[in-house]
């Protein structure tokens, strides 16, 4: 397995790297929604208390909060949910799916550039 | 593919075949891919050949496939290494204290199967997070709230087992508890308390049932797995309010946590608290010139530097729950207790009511306190933290024990070359009745030489710990054996009933090896 740090550079890198896959269809981009809301807006999400927000905007990520991001790429989202990064841990299939993985995905690069 | 200890690799296969047959492929993990997600994101191991890796992973959704999964262990005497959400993150998450260990994840059977508004109860299944049981319970205008961990993520069962703590009045989550299901290492169900009569009709209201009572065997243990657990729910009050109390003197500690005590165990003061200066929190270059001077700054002059500033030296938060007048009527008298110390200042906080506009429990900073659960907790230390794990020391709820304890491990901390900022020490807080819960964070770095030096550092504190009466609440997995050697009086005597009873429960040693000190025959030898 790769190191946390080598996988934060790849990722990194994959974060702007924007790859123009299949557009999703709308009910992906909603059940991404449900499921970011369940497991990601806790940490990622607007409000006080939110720590991967608070770190993001700390390390000069700009928008801090995920759902205001334009430059994600599902690989680099998958790659954060399955290795974890810094103190975000990582997250098991019986957590989150692989096909939810694909809509929280969908979720987040919905308003990329096409 | 890797094989658990002990186990042949055709055996192994075979187990995975059944295992599969009985639960479905789909939920039977055996790439490094899919077992590499269950180890140990905060593991004080990264990149050294003994960390513990699972060899595989197996997510029962029903009791009736956990005793098939039990069954088919016991046949080919494979370790389970049983997990509820897995998110026991500075304990050791979701990884197996003994590599190779099959991983027994219980997040899919995420059953709430009661909530009960009239009599305040839950009962729950293993893979139910607080942040689940909240929804819930607000989906459908529930009036009782929960008591969440500080990582909402938290599973109540795991929780409770693990004998982890909250906030509100209902803090000690095991104490909260109201019967279990368990399965048993030969694969039986067994119901505990008032579930122990069939039909029972106050399984969630009567812990005790009939005979001996075995519950807290099965907390921080492996003698069964627990499929269900009942949980005292907190009616929701019509407020909660908070009152600081300020003093002046360092000495004044005494007096100051002597009222707390008495104003806890009269059942006055029923939430965490913690004892704190505001000294800590200031960024002033000449405050940190005092602390810096050899041997650091005294008591008399950091009274004095903070009576220049009209800074308190110790201040407290107290919390209230109830109706507005009780809550109004106790800090009240809070106030008339505290007013024996010489110059002890109060200030009213904020007075909020319930139920709360929908929107607002998302936005109130210290939610827990007030049942809402969150993941604040994790912005504790760096931006760039890699994770921690916790050294946690319980000691009494004194003065005294809390200036020799903050002493003690200072004088530690220096001798080891580790760094003591004011904020080292973390509580003492009032997490459990009676005493108070401190807390160390240790960084979890991807370096390999750091975190050796840490663990070092981690098992002297304990023994410095020990040597001064104080034990470990709840600890890594990596260091259970260290605390539980701790706990040794007349010659490990509590250890050695552990073993007897495992032997007796669990024979062939298939249930969570290891787990809190607690070895089965075959592998203690080696643990010794």
């Amino acid at each position: 397995m790769k190191s946390a740090k080598a996988v934060l550079v790849i990722a990194m890198g994959l974060t702007f790297a924007a790859p123009v896959l299949a557009a999703p269809d709308d009910s992906q981009i909603e059940r991404g929604h449900k499921v970011y809301d369940k497991w990601c807006f806790p940490c990622h999400g607007t409000g006080p208390g939110k720590p991967g927000t608070d770190s993001l905007k700390a390390r000069g990520q700009n928008p801090a909060v995920l759902e205001e991001r334009t430059d994600l790429t599902a690989p680099a989202i998958k790659t954060f949910v399955r290795h974890g990064v810094l103190f975000m841990p990582m997250f098991r299939k019986t957590e989150v799916s692989d096909a939810d993985l694909d809509a929280i995905a969908a979720y987040l690069t919905r308003n990329n550039k096409k | 593919m890797r094989v658990p200890p002990g186990v042949t690799p055709k055996d192994f296969s075979d187990a995975i075949k059944q295992w599969q047959e009985a639960i479905g492929t789909d939920w039977v993990f055996t790439s490094d891919e899919d077992t590499d997600l269950y180890r140990d994101s905060y593991s004080p191991f990264w990149h050294e050949d003994v960390e513990p890796i699972p060899s595989a992973a197996v997510a029962p959704d029903t009791v009736e496939q956990v005793q098939a999964v039990v069954k088919i262990a016991n046949t080919y005497k494979i370790p389970l290494w049983t997990i509820s959400t897995g998110k026991n993150l500075g304990y050791g998450g979701s990884a197996p204290l003994l590599g190779g260990s099959v991983v027994l994840d219980l997040k899919r059977m995420d059953r709430i199967l009661e909530v009960n508004e009239k009599n305040h109860y839950a009962l729950v299944e293993p893979g139910v997070s607080y942040f689940d049981l909240y929804r819930y319970i607000q989906e459908k205008g529930l009036k009782v709230w929960i008591d969440p961990a500080d990582p909402g993520w938290g599973s109540l069962i795991g929780n409770a087992v693990d004998r982890g703590g909250g906030r509100t009045p209902m803090r000690d989550h095991f104490d909260a508890h109201c019967g279990m299901e368990v399965v048993l290492a030969n694969g039986e169900v067994m119901r505990t308390g008032m579930g122990a009569l069939p039909g029972s009709k106050t399984w969630q209201q009567y812990r005790y049932g009939f005979g001996p009572y075995v519950d807290g065997m099965f907390s921080q243990s492996n003698f069964g797995i627990i499929t269900k657990m009942g949980f005292w729910l907190y009616p929701e009050p019509e407020s909660y309010m908070t009152g600081t109390i300020a003093v002046p003197k360092h000495d004044d500690i005494v007096p100051l946590v002597a009222n707390l005590a008495y104003l806890m165990n009269s059942g006055i003061v029923l939430g965490t608290t913690t004892v704190g200066s505001p000294l800590n929190f200031v960024r002033d270059p000449a405050l940190a010139a005092l602390r810096a001077k050899p041997g650091g700054a005294s008591p008399q002059e950091l009274e004095q530097y903070a009576a220049q500033r009209n800074l308190p030296y110790w201040s407290i938060e107290l919390p209230f729950y109830g109706p507005a007048k009780v809550v109004a009527a106790q800090w009240q008298y809070a106030k008339q207790q505290f007013s024996a110390i010489a110059g002890a200042r109060f200030q009213d906080g904020k007075t909020t009511t319930f139920p709360l506009p929908a929107d607002a429990p998302t936005q109130f900073p210290a939610s827990v306190a007030i049942g809402v659960p969150n993941l604040a907790v994790f912005g504790v230390g760096s931006v760039r933290s890699e994770g921690h794990i916790w050294f946690s020391p319980i000691i009494p709820m004194t003065g005294e024990a809390v200036l020799e304890a903050r002493s003690v491990f200072e004088d530690a901390y220096r001798e080891m070359g580790m760094p003591t900022g004011p904020m080292f020490f973390l509580g003492p807080s009032s997490n459990y009745p009676r005493c108070f819960l401190v807390l160390f964070g240790f960084p979890i770095e991807h370096d390999v030489e750091k975190n050796r030096t840490n663990r070092e550092h981690f098992k002297r504190l304990i023994k410095i710990a020990a040597e001064h009466g104080w034990g470990e609440y709840r600890t890594h997995t990596a260091f259970m054996d260290t605390v539980m050697d701790a706990y040794s009086f007349n010659n490990h005597a509590l250890r050695r009933f552990h073993e007897t009873i495992k032997d007796a429960v669990d024979p062939d040693g298939i249930l969570s090896p290891g787990r809190c000190g607690v070895w089965p025959k075959h592998l203690r030898k080696a643990q010794a």
